[in-house]
């Protein structure tokens, strides 16, 4: 069969003319790496690639879905994970793997040998293979890293504010989903606690919509505020989420609303037993 | 098995902090000695500490509902300090409100609510007083 | 790894067996690495439930283990008496009931505390069994 015969090739070639190949492999992608890495550095990232693939060709022929590549694929996949950290674009990092195609290629030709056509489209397509690979495991890096981000920017976004002595609150910005609501309830619920407050008031002036489960939660959480000796007041809530809460036949009950946190502020501030005065200019 | 747990008094008010792991008869020996020193000591105020219980089912959910029916049969008022925000959470999930049952974010919130409570009656009698002269 | 390897059996015929029930399941919890919350929903729903099987079904046992499946991790809690059964399932299951002097949300309570909630009854007893993943 051809395909054993082009793996033959293949596998021949790479063992036979690494000494050639991989010096002018890691020449193309030194290159292009723009001095963010020493050649010294390309080879050590390079070399596991390099002998993953022969042995994969060795075990597994061209087709890189075939178990013999699993290693190659894991090697590549951390390779793709970590460029995609260190900020190298995808097509940096594609390219570091399609430059393999053209050492490999050249170095025949200064040999003037050959590979017969069906030989090179194999190669070819070997090396497209893993190229995908790469782009595959550079999306889902990426993808990663903007998850982690989402926690951090969750965290950050979500402060919880002392308003007096014993009056929180938390100002909400930005859509809320329901695991982000519930991360933000259960540390208002947790500060609550920390800083002996039997006052809240989350503020959703900066939510542009909310959902039934995210209303859900809201009411939950002002629900178990309550059962731990303290009341909240929501603020804020603009005419299309209370058209959303009416349609969605969410009962509010008996928690109180105000427009804006100024009022709610005056609230909390009268069931704390607190007056506010304007003291006379004279005074 | 059955341990009882200590109840502190300070001034008109009664304390009673709940153990983290609370056997039925744990919670029932309390319910007896609670009755019986508000009586005892003219109690205007019961706190009960839940800071140290990290669960609150339906049986002892239902054992402070009925703590809180004595103590108000007794002219106590019963107020449970330190729930935690997980039990908090769950109760909720649970579909368990503890109706009737006072509840404050510490035992310092707690006793300014029955200072607050007690100067109120004091206010009262002041003006039955005034009334009947 | 097997489903459940190194689960735990807790006899239910005492009040104070709801106790060992609770820790056994706290126990597990923690080695599942679930966040306080879950722990907490986990453990309440396991002692409404052991007590369920005390109290209706005159005792039985808790089965407690670690579980993985499809790269999860969680904890599952099986309890098993031998009483007459739950005689109006739909009715206990709707909560708000309740024929033991119990607030009636036992059953329906730790269902909406749990991630599975399976139960099985007839008049040799009732078996319910509840999960709780790892998030």
């Amino acid at each position: 069969m051809s395909t054993t015969n082009a793996t033959r090739q293949i596998f021949t070639l790479l063992q036979d003319q690494r000494e050639r190949i991989f010096p002018r492999w890691i020449e193309a992608v030194g290159a292009r790496s723009r001095g963010r890495r020493s050649s010294a550095e390309t080879q050590v990232e390079l070399r596991p690639i390099f002998d993953a693939l022969v042995a994969g060709v060795s075990g597994g022929g061209v087709n890189v879905d075939n178990p013999a590549y699993d290693e190659l694929r894991a090697i590549l996949a951390e390779y793709s994970r970590a460029r995609a950290r260190q900020g190298f674009t995808p097509s940096e990092t594609a390219f570091a793997i399609f430059a393999l195609r053209e050492a490999a290629l050249d170095t025949i030709h200064d040999a003037s040998g050959s590979l017969d056509y069906a030989d090179t489209a194999a190669f070819s397509k070997l090396v497209d293979g893993l190229g995908l690979i790469t782009f595959e495991a550079f999306a889902l890096a990426r993808e990663t890293v903007i998850v982690n981000q989402n926690e951090q920017l969750l965290e950050l976004s979500t402060p919880v504010i002392k308003l007096w002595d014993g009056i929180l609150a938390v100002p909400l910005v930005g859509t809320l989903d329901s695991a982000r609501t519930q991360v933000v309830m259960e540390g208002l619920l947790q500060a609550l606690v920390d800083t002996g407050s039997s006052h809240a008031i989350i503020d959703i002036t900066g939510v542009p919509a909310v959902d039934t489960q995210v209303a859900q939660h809201l009411l939950k959480t002002v629900v178990a505020a309550r059962l731990m000796g303290a009341e909240c007041v929501i603020s804020g809530i603009r005419p299309q989420i209370a058209q959303t809460i009416v349609d969605l036949g969410i009962e509010f009950g008996d928690i109180p609303t105000k427009a804006n946190l100024a009022d709610a502020l005056k609230l909390a501030f009268a069931r704390a037993g607190l007056h506010v005065r304007k003291l006379g200019l004279n005074a | 098995m059955s341990e009882r747990i200590p109840v502190v008094k300070i001034g008109r008010v009664l304390i009673a902090s709940i153990p983290s792991d609370l056997g039925d008869d744990t919670a029932l020996l309390l319910q007896e000695d609670l009755s019986k020193q508000i009586v005892e000591h003219a109690a205007s105020g019961v706190i009960i500490d839940i800071s140290a219980l990290d669960i609150v089912d339906t049986f002892i959910g239902r054992m402070l509902a009925r703590l809180a029916s004595i103590s108000r049969v007794l002219d106590a008022l019963t107020i449970v300090v330190g729930m935690r925000p997980a039990v908090a959470i769950t109760l909720t999930e649970l579909g368990l409100t503890l109706g009737g049952v006072r509840t404050a974010i510490n035992s310092d919130r707690a006793f300014e609510i029955l200072q607050s409570l007690d100067v109120r009656e004091e206010d009262d009698l002041a003006d039955l007083a005034d009334h009947v002269s | 790894m097997s489903a459940d390897s190194d689960g735990e059996r807790v006899d239910i015929s005492t009040d104070a067996d709801v106790v060992r029930v609770r820790q056994a399941v706290r126990a597990f919890a923690l080695r599942a690495a679930l966040s306080i919350v879950d722990q907490t929903k986990i453990i309440t729903a396991a002692s409404e439930l052991a007590r369920n099987a005390l109290v209706h079904g005159g005792g039985g046992f808790a089965r407690i283990a670690l579980i993985e499946e499809n790269g999860r991790v969680g904890v599952r809690a099986a309890f098993e008496d031998s009483g007459p059964g739950i005689v109006d399932l739909e009715r206990a299951l709707v909560g708000g009931i309740s024929t033991a002097g119990g607030l009636g949300l036992g059953l329906s309570g730790s269902r909406r505390l749990v991630d599975l909630f399976a139960l099985d009854s007839d008049s040799r007893g009732t078996r319910v069994t509840v999960t709780k993943w790892k998030r």
